[in-house]
């Protein structure tokens, strides 16, 4: 029972850590939250059930496919409701991103209806690994959420992309005065964060064998908690808090009733935030 | 000296008064007046939140979570020890400013998004406690049964009732928010807003006008659920969930941060549109968040902004007939 909870934990925090991801390229970039990175979860959960129920195409290629949609999605929702306020109050991209995030669910609701879907497949088939039950699909969270982590590090540390992110988030007229082309790279992080958030919603709705459109706003938020946990701008910060948080909720979930779960994200945040008002780590001010 | 001038917005506010007084003579469908009593909550909701965010510039994504509290408070102390609606609505607006107070002490210490967060997390906390303290709350089971008010020996009964009851409610909250942010503390909030070091530097103690934003906005929200509890005498934790936060925050900055005038305009616009708009239903929400996207991008300000509402409480209306001059000897 411990070792499946355990398991469970570790399934939940690889998914939290792939959106808390998303999350810190975004902050470490522009030093804002995307309040509707939530949803592009959540489209990329609704894209590849679309793919696989009306399509007709296999899973893998409808994860690859909405992984791309959610990429776009990303680079789109930067032009719309980042670029225009660069230069606006620091609230303006939270407002505006909250109002992409209602239109987003809404609009989803709209088109696929507000009721959940299930599917069945067979990513639910469970195994014997020694004495403990493991599914199919806890091991394909894990094994993708890897390949993920470890794609993003190789790009970051050994691509040009990738290094120009970094300098970004460094010192953004550095970098521009360096000749990198700074719009372009944006684009490219939201890409690449976007992505790997529509491919958390994917492997969630396939762990769980359903999808609706709210699904993105506790995910989306608790995302946000690991991301704080980690400390803001480090990406293997972001990966242990998720994988904290991940852990503390499946744990407490054998303990407590399970309607109070949710109520531990939130506290912890509480606490970090208070003891850390700035962040875990020290930012230079902007 | 014979020349009269009178404050424009003081003729307006009485002629809106005057209207809204008269207003159920016309509009005699009880459905419309209830309406119209939704959204005077809602006008109450966003004025105080435009106090804590508009005026002092501390965004809270929390808001709906003072407005529950209220409203539970009072609901609860009216069905446990059976208590008149007076005490039960003023024991939700004082709980209400207690949590002013543990939701102000973490949040004085945040800035811009973190703080956002922070009231985020605190409304979602609220709402879980709301949902799963089941011996107090009866969880998503909700509260029914909650009485009409009692006030000396008016029964609010009728839906007429019951929007003149708002609608005292309102035009109260209105006048002391308007009093309060023409005053000293409207002045301190909104020079920390702009520059809280500055303020600083001239022996405020910021953090405790902060707090006191938080108290006295919280405690107006929770006035006004306790006021809907009433009204609606049925509560459940569905009325007080994240979305409710972010509507009551669209009709604020719609309307314009920091503007009274944009607030009440604000509330009213989107409470009373989706039912008047009946067939826009489903497009209520998504409605709501292009409305705010839309509005941070191509006019931040709002619709009456801040600005506009200074100079328009400054403008006055000459009473004197046009064409004679009175001043003699003034050329």
């Amino acid at each position: 029972m411990f070792v499946e909870q355990f398991l469970n934990g570790i399934s939940l925090g690889m998914i939290y850590a792939l959106i808390a991801i998303g999350f810190t390229l975004i902050f470490g970039v522009l030093n804002l939250i995307n309040f509707a990175h939530g949803e592009i979860y959540m489209i990329g959960a609704f894209v590849a059930f679309t793919f696989v129920t009306i399509g007709g195409l296999s899973l893998p290629v409808a994860f690859l496919l909405s992984i791309i949609v959610a990429g776009f999605m990303g680079v789109l929702m930067e032009r719309v409701a980042f670029r225009p306020l660069r230069k606006s109050f620091p609230e303006a991209t939270l407002l505006a991103t909250l109002g992409l995030s209602i239109v987003m669910k809404e609009a989803a609701t709209l088109i696929w209806g507000p009721e959940t879907h299930t599917i069945s497949n067979n990513a639910q088939t469970m195994f014997k690994l020694g004495s403990v039950n493991v599914s199919l699909s806890q091991v394909s969270i894990f094994v993708v959420a890897l390949l993920f982590m470890i794609g993003l590090h190789l790009f970051l540390t050994k691509t040009y992309w990738g290094m120009a992110i970094r300098a970004l988030a460094q010192n953004r007229e550095a970098a521009s005065l360096m000749g990198v082309n700074v719009n372009l790279i944006i684009s490219v992080t939201f890409a690449i964060g976007s992505a790997m958030g529509g491919a958390a919603g994917v492997l969630t709705g396939s762990y769980y064998g359903a999808f609706y459109p709210s699904m993105g706003f506790l995910p989306g938020l608790k995302a946000f908690v690991a991301m704080v946990l980690g400390g803001l701008t480090s990406i293997p910060g972001a990966v242990v808090g998720g994988l904290f948080l991940g852990l503390s909720e499946s744990m407490a979930s054998s303990y407590l009733p399970s309607g109070w779960k949710d109520a531990i994200a939130f506290i912890l945040l509480l606490l970090v935030l208070l003891i850390f008002p700035q962040g875990i780590t020290k930012r230079k001010e902007a | 000296m014979f020349s009269k001038e009178v404050s424009l917005y003081k003729v307006i506010a009485f002629g809106a008064l005057i209207v809204l007084l008269v207003m159920p003579m016309f509009l005699q469908k009880a459905y419309y007046l209830r309406i119209f009593g939704i959204a005077g909550i809602y006008v109450m909701l966003a004025v105080s939140l435009n106090f804590i965010s508009g005026l002092a510039g501390q965004f809270s994504l929390g808001h709906a979570a003072f407005y529950g509290i209220g409203a539970y408070t009072a609901a609860l102390v009216s069905l446990n020890f059976s208590a008149s609606f007076i005490i039960s609505i003023v024991a939700g607006a004082l709980v209400s400013m207690i949590a002013g107070v543990f939701v102000g002490l973490p949040a004085i210490r945040l800035r811009q998004v973190y703080l956002a967060v922070a009231t985020l997390g605190l409304g979602e906390i609220v709402r879980i406690v709301l949902l799963n303290w089941t011996d107090v709350t009866r969880g998503p089971m909700g509260l029914p049964g909650i009485p009409n008010p009692l006030i000396f020996n008016w029964e609010v009964n009728s839906a007429v009732e019951y929007y003149y009851l708002v609608l005292i409610f309102a035009a109260v909250t209105i006048f002391v928010f308007h009093a309060l942010s023409r005053g000293k503390l409207g002045l301190v909030l909104r020079a920390v807003r702009d520059n809280e070091q500055a303020v600083r530097t001239t022996g405020i103690n910021t953090t405790l006008y902060k707090l006191l934003a938080f108290v006295i906005g919280g405690g107006f929200a929770g006035l006004a659920g306790g006021l809907f509890a009433f009204m609606s005498s049925y509560i459940s934790p569905d009325n007080f969930m994240f979305n409710e936060s972010i509507i009551i925050l669209a009709m604020v900055v719609i309307g314009g941060l920091g503007s009274l005038p944009g607030s009440i305009v604000g509330a009213l616009l989107l409470s009373l549109a989706p039912e008047f708009l009946r067939f826009l239903d489903d497009y209520r929400m998504i409605t709501f968040g292009l409305m705010l996207l839309l509005m941070i991008l191509f006019r931040p300000e709002g619709l009456l902004s801040e600005h506009w509402a200074n100079s328009f409480f400054k403008k006055k209306l000459s009473l004197k007939p046009r064409g004679i001059n009175y001043d003699i000897g003034n050329n």
